[in-house]
């Protein structure tokens, strides 16, 4: 399933690659998800004449509550313990494992319903539950096309974008009766009759279960509150319906004052499905409406990241999957090559902070790159990932991965079409190169000249100028 | 290790990693309150954009708000509803259940529709905000109905985001809704009503 540990042993990024790109389907629905999401991306920024102001508030907000954590966690925690809630710390995923599963077993039950949640993905949350013999529900609609097809999440925003619909009515028909209300008889594959099926499975899951869990885009130090957005309603579910709620939440989710929110609630949906404002977002603070309420605070590897100064800029990320949907080696390689919870560019500065580099997966991640830049352009919180990129390789020194790497996504440097990127990225790291790329990235620039890299691309400029006329 | 361990190891985790970092200032040089010619036309942006999400709007007068909500609720055939406390008795006609004592989870389930007012709602973003205030109930009214009709006042409506989060109080639990809850899980293709409403219809008393 779902779970950081299944992930464990999977061979390095350059060989899942290769693999993928064999699967057309694959690569034809990523293509179309990846695509289709970048338009309507494009639209949903173009309308807002002061992106370029959210963006740089957004990233300073980041910054600076990165740089006072410890002050502004200790105001969460007495903000959420004022209003009748209860936190907990956890350093790493054994404990927050721990942690939600003393609590579920202090309430006597054996089942809970889950809201989407990366952090609970990344520490095996599901798998660690099982062994304890409770059952997890995953009832985002994606979720649990992933969880009844025993499947991996392919990306971050859509996770089941891997399945088009006849392979879900399968595995609807195939699966659902054992984990519950089975599908309809006469179910057919439009997404509609699809949807409706899962609406029946889940609203009984729904109406049934005590305890949920459930993660969080924000959390506000000032008033204690969390914040989760979302689009089913399934979260409205997990978030309201159950008498205890249990959310597992990174540390570095962390925003200062309520008003920060209004610079967020306008970046991420935009961002992340191209929607002016996703369907709905909940807010809650403490013990809401006599629910009982645990938080659950993740440390897991964060504060390694946060030691690196020039990899710590990750923790910004609000998982937006806006840099996925922009990257031409995800579009080929699909998410489950990068064998984590956290696909794409992200993922691969990220997961190998978070983890460490020991494995061959993880040292081969800094890799899965062509450092062409369009992930730093559509980052909402301006995270430099070519930067930490490049930072990381020098760290894992492996110009092999790297070669296969990107034979296997299909890329092949020495075409004119990948100059101009090219170009781009040496613009960007023009303080720390002379004329040749140091480390690992001196095999590639041996063989090619950057004897003058120009402060700006030529594509840079025409963006910024129309070509001149302004 | 305790947990009691575990939080004084994580903060001083964070305290050696970030030591000697500097400060970072916040600028906000970003939009805070609308251009006075978009705060004129609120009402019209605001059911433009909440149509936008497939929702069903209606612009009315004070006057026509109670007849133009009867008709909706007429076309649906709806006829058990739940009306929150603190709701205008004109906008639920009828003999609406109300949630005194609680209604359970599936009582709610069973009823046609609900009626509620809101908070805050966002021009620009076609947002409605509810913080179970009068006239709006406890977060699962507006949840497991199928049918959520939403009534707006015009002096209600804020241009942006940056304006209805300065008026919401963060201690009362929001729900913000931007249309009839969707997927686009299958194939990226549009479906309504996965748990939520699969209609919201919002009457903007002008
Ligand atoms: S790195 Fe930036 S673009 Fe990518 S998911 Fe995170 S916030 Fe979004």
């Amino acid at each position: 399933m779902s779970g950081g540990a299944t992930f464990l042993g999977m061979p390095a990024f350059p060989v899942n690659a290769a693999a993928a790109v064999q699967d057309s389907q694959l690569r034809y629905n990523l293509r179309k998800a990846t695509h289709t999401i970048r338009g309507k991306r494009a639209l949903a920024v173009g309308e807002l004449p002061d992106w370029t102001e959210l963006r740089r508030a957004a990233k300073e907000i980041k910054d600076h509550t990165l740089r006072n954590l410890e002050r502004y966690l200790v105001r969460m925690e007495e903000a959420v313990t004022a209003a009748g809630g209860h936190v907990h710390w956890a350093a790493d995923a054994e404990e927050a494992n721990r942690i939600v599963a003393d609590l579920v077993k202090a309430t006597g039950e054996t089942s809970v319903v889950k809201v989407k949640s990366m952090a609970t993905q990344e520490i095996g949350l599901n798998e660690a539950l099982e062994l304890e013999g409770i059952t997890a529900y995953e009832t985002d609609l994606a979720e649990l096309i992933v969880q009844l097809g025993d499947d991996w999440p392919s990306h971050i925003l859509v996770p089941a974008i891997h399945r088009n619909r006849s392979e879900i009515r399968e595995i609807f028909r195939e699966k659902m009766a054992d984990w519950g209300r089975a599908a309809p008889e006469d179910l057919t594959d439009e997404p509609r009759a699809l949807a409706e099926a899962a609406r029946l499975h889940l609203r009984e899951r729904f109406l049934s279960t005590r305890v949920a869990i459930s993660g969080a885009n924000f959390m506000i130090a000032e008033t204690g509150t969390l914040v989760v957005l979302e689009s089913e309603g399934n979260g409205r579910m997990c978030l309201t319906l159950p008498e205890t709620l249990i959310s597992v939440v990174g540390i570095e989710k962390l925003l200062p004052s309520w008003q920060d929110l209004e610079v967020f609630l306008q970046l991420l949906p935009r961002s992340s499905t191209g929607e002016r404002m996703n369907p709905y977002t909940s807010t809650w603070t403490g013990a809401a409406e006599g629910q009982e309420f645990h938080l659950v605070l993740l440390d897991n590897g964060r504060t390694d990241v946060l030691a690196d100064e020039i990899g710590r800029q990750a923790l910004r990320c609000i998982r937006c999957s806006a840099c996925l949907n922009v990257c031409p080696v995800y579009e080929r390689a699909g998410g489950h090559a990068y064998g984590s919870v956290y696909p794409g560019p992200i993922g691969a500065i990220l997961t190998p902070q978070l983890r460490g580099t020991a494995s061959e997966l993880d040292a081969s991640l800094p890799y899965a790159s062509t450092l062409c830049g369009a992930c730093f352009d559509a980052c909402p919180v301006a995270i430099d990932i070519p930067e930490v990129l490049v930072h990381l390789r020098g760290r894992v020194r492996h110009p092999r991965v790297e070669r296969l790497g990107m034979r296997a996504a299909g890329w092949v440097f020495n075409r004119p079409a990948r100059l101009a990127r090219t170009q781009r990225l040496g613009g960007r790291l023009r303080r720390f190169v002379p004329g040749r790329l140091p480390g690992p990235l001196s095999a590639w620039t041996d063989t090619r000249d950057i004897p003058d890299i120009p402060s700006e691309s030529f594509r840079d400029w025409w963006d910024r100028t129309d070509g001149g006329v302004k | 290790m305790n947990a009691a361990g575990s939080r004084e190891r994580i903060l001083s985790r964070i305290r050696s990693a970030v030591a000697g970092a500097g400060e970072v200032e916040i600028t906000r040089a970003y939009r805070t309150s609308p251009d006075p010619a978009a705060a004129a036309g609120l009402v019209g942006l605001l059911a433009e954009r909440v149509a936008d999400y497939r929702a069903v709007v209606h612009v009315v007068d004070e006057g026509e708000a109670a007849a133009t909500i009867a008709a909706a609720l007429a076309r649906r055939g709806a006829t058990r509803l739940v009306a929150p406390d603190g709701l205008p008795p004109e906008w639920a006609p009828g003999e609406p259940v109300t949630d005194d004592p609680p209604l359970s989870a599936a009582e709610l389930d069973r009823v046609d529709g609900v009626v509620t007012g809101c908070a805050v709602a966002i021009a620009e973003t076609g947002t409605i905000v509810l913080d179970t205030g009068p006239g709006q109930g406890r977060r699962a009214l507006t949840l497991l109905p199928d049918y959520h009709l939403c009534v707006v006042r015009a002096e209600q409506i804020v241009a942006g985001v940056p304006e209805a989060v300065g008026r919401l109080d963060p201690s009362r639990p929001l729900t913000w809704i931007s249309g009839p809850s969707a997927t686009s899980d299958i194939e990226l293709n549009r479906v309504e009503g996965v748990h939520g409403p699969r209609t919201l219809e919002v009457v903007v008393i002008r």
